[in-house]
């Protein structure tokens, strides 16, 4: 008995040992979004194309979609535009947020590079973006039908990545079937 | 002397820097207070070993922003740190809420602590204990023990 006592400590030290070495493994820039399984933020922004049309809530849902923040400053968002061409053609929704940009040059680079998006909407002071939790472009999000956030992604949607997302937006497509 | 001149250099970059960021008119001193409160307790979202007074990133000035504009709305520093959690989790917190999930994070130092002094005690008082009984009762044994000792030095 005393004998076991001894090596009470020594276990304990490969207990916390483990817990530590199992936080060393956890992306630390992976943060999970506080918004997953809420609705969408309530916004009313311009729509890029068209600034005397109003977007809103409204607008998003209806249908499951994949939204994607993305700017013209930003490179990895244009690393990433040909994947988002590739999602829009294989029939899924694809609405765009314009954080902090200005309107004329997203309005070109989207003239002059085949826009994936269904629409954008205009978020220049980056509002909706605070309220959304973003915080390094590229994000991706999933809604379902009713608007409800059910997935993020930050940072560019590789092959593998949107294999992920594929199979959760059928699965969203099949559960508003249902309905 | 140039060291001397080298701190004094670096002590008048590091002012124009804090004057750099604080380009915010506060209505009172104690708002200000709570601002830099605020800024300093709250971790920027996008470099992350860094709080929102620190950086540099656009991520934080628009935090910040977003903080000065509730402040001046009157909101509390509880409905301005919730305001936070709500869009960016409880990872924006650099104190984290104390709830059923950080109990161990905010007391399981003190019950290490506890543990160990128990455990010191423990082992102090048993073998205090333990050489007390051996002079006391094995008194024959320690004259066989003095005797071989002597042959020793002998």
């Amino acid at each position: 008995m005393r004998r076991i006592i001894l090596f009470v400590p020594l276990l304990f030290f490969i207990g916390i040992g483990l817990f530590l070495w199992k936080g060393l493994q956890l992306d630390p820039k992976a943060l999970p979004s506080a918004l997953l399984d809420k609705p969408f933020p309530t916004f009313k922004l311009s729509s890029l194309k068209d600034s005397e049309r109003i977007l809103q809530q409204i607008d998003i849902q209806g249908e499951p979609a994949l939204v994607n923040v993305w700017a013209t400053w930003c490179t990895a968002c244009k690393q990433e535009h040909g994947q988002l061409n590739i999602i829009q053609s294989e029939g899924y929704r694809l609405i765009g947020i314009n954080y902090k940009d200005k309107r004329e040059e997203a309005q070109l680079w989207l003239e002059n590079n085949n826009s994936p998006y269904l629409f954008n909407i205009f978020d220049d002071k980056g509002r909706l973006g605070i309220d959304l939790g973003v915080y390094g472009i590229p994000e991706s999000y999933i809604i379902d039908a009713k608007g409800v956030i059910r997935y993020k992604h930050v940072g560019i949607i590789d092959d593998r990545q949107w294999k992920k997302m594929k199979s959760l937006l059928n699965m969203l497509r099949k559960d508003k079937g249902k309905v | 002397m140039r060291t001397a001149l080298m701190f004094i250099i670096i002590l008048l970059l590091s002012h124009n820097s804090i004057a750099a960021i604080s380009t915010y008119e506060f209505k009172d001193e104690s708002t200000k207070e709570r601002f830099y409160q605020l800024t300093y307790e709250l971790r920027c979202p996008k470099c992350q070993n860094q709080n929102l007074q620190d950086s540099n990133s656009p991520i934080s000035a628009d935090l910040r922003q977003e903080i000065y504009r509730m402040l001046e709305s009157g909101k509390t520093d509880n409905e301005i740190v919730n305001f936070m959690v709500e869009r960016y989790g409880n990872f924006i917190r650099y104190r984290p809420e104390v709830n059923t999930m950080t109990y161990f994070l905010w007391y399981g130092p003190f019950i290490l602590l506890a543990i160990g002094i128990f455990a010191i005690i423990f082992i102090s008082l048993r073998s205090s204990n333990k050489n007390k009984t051996q002079i006391n009762l094995k008194q024959e044994e320690n004259e066989q023990l003095q005797k071989l000792l002597d042959e020793r030095h002998d």
